[in-house]
């Protein structure tokens, strides 16, 4: 298996992981208090949702040729990434709350408790469309990971692989304990999916622009050293910055 | 269609559209110099790394 290919599971797998912690945390607190069925229901259909996403856009982007998909994808990746590593690093530097599972679940709990009852179609209506809701928005993030790094790899099987292996595996850890995964180090992972988001961008809207990297694919290497060390640095500027705000 | 085009503006570009007219002008100055014959592959790290650190000092005095 080639670097880019390892990079390629590697990221989907890590940003499916915590787009799925977060999702079970809001199915548990709605399914605790309101029932399994309706909130099962709405995860189900939020899945086939995203599963018709994919099928239709996944082979619409193949027959798009590569340079100009790059370019785009490239483009979209990297104004993306910069999102997730620019959260990141507020995250790490301490001027952003850290996400905490824990905290989401009870917050999550009080919500459903508090909502008033409406059934619709036979179901809890609250349950299912914030069950629904949160398993689109969140897999939708997936979904796009999926796409743009599958399409631009020229494997949208292997991306969906490196994804459909974090839902099953935390689904199933998840299922198992029946409670939020808050061991996972999710600003962690997050931290590495912005890195790994922003690196690609970098790589591939260069070479969609129609320039080309010294040493080829190689290079992919050393744009991730220089993102994740510019990232690093960054850090621990922003953390000297919270120091001096303190002081003064 | 509004709350629709609203929703794909947070989805892609989120809390600082500044980061995203940033790289689509450092996209196009990879394609001007790689136009000209100039090697253009330090561009986009270059200005990730200035973006980041104008947007991340805005966010942190805010």
């Amino acid at each position: 298996m080639s670097t880019s290919a390892v990079f390629l599971v590697l990221s989907t797998f890590l940003a499916s992981a915590v787009e799925v912690v977060e999702t079970l945390t809001i199915v548990l607190a709605i399914g605790v208090t309101r029932g399994w069925r309706a909130t099962l229901i709405g995860v189900g259909a939020a899945t086939i949702a995203l599963a018709a996403v994919v099928a239709a856009l996944g082979p619409a982007l193949t027959v798009v040729p590569i340079e100009r998909l790059r370019l785009v994808v490239g483009a979209l990746l990297l104004v993306f990434g910069l999102q997730w590593l620019r959260k990141a690093i507020l995250r790490a530097s301490g001027f952003k709350a850290l996400h905490d599972e824990e905290e989401a679940f009870a917050k999550g709990l009080e919500e459903a408790r508090a909502a008033g009852r409406e059934e619709r179609a036979g179901l809890d209506w609250y349950a299912f469309t914030i069950a629904f809701k949160s398993t689109l928005l969140e897999g939708l993030e997936v979904a796009f990971i999926v796409l743009t790094f599958g399409a631009s790899q020229g494997s949208i099987p292997l991306a969906a692989v490196g994804a459909g292996a974090a839902v099953v595996i935390m689904v199933g850890i998840g299922a198992a304990v029946r409670a939020p995964l808050a061991r996972v180090p999710e600003n962690s992972i997050k931290f590495a999916v912005g890195v790994m988001l922003t690196t690609f961008g970098i790589f591939w809207a260069t070479e969609g622009a129609g320039a080309a990297w010294p040493g080829g694919d190689a290079s992919l290497l050393g744009v991730l050293a220089f993102v994740t060390l510019s990232s690093a640095a960054l850090v621990a500027l922003l953390k000297r910055e919270r120091v001096r705000i303190a002081v003064a | 269609m509004k709350r629709f085009a609203r929703f794909w503006w947070d989805f892609v570009v989120g809390d600082d559209w500044r980061v995203a007219v940033g790289v689509g002008l450092a996209i196009v100055a990879v394609a001007v110099l790689h136009h000209r014959h100039v090697a253009a592959w330090w561009v986009l790290p270059a200005a990730v790394l200035l973006l980041l650190y104008v947007s991340l000092r805005r966010a942190a005095r805010s």
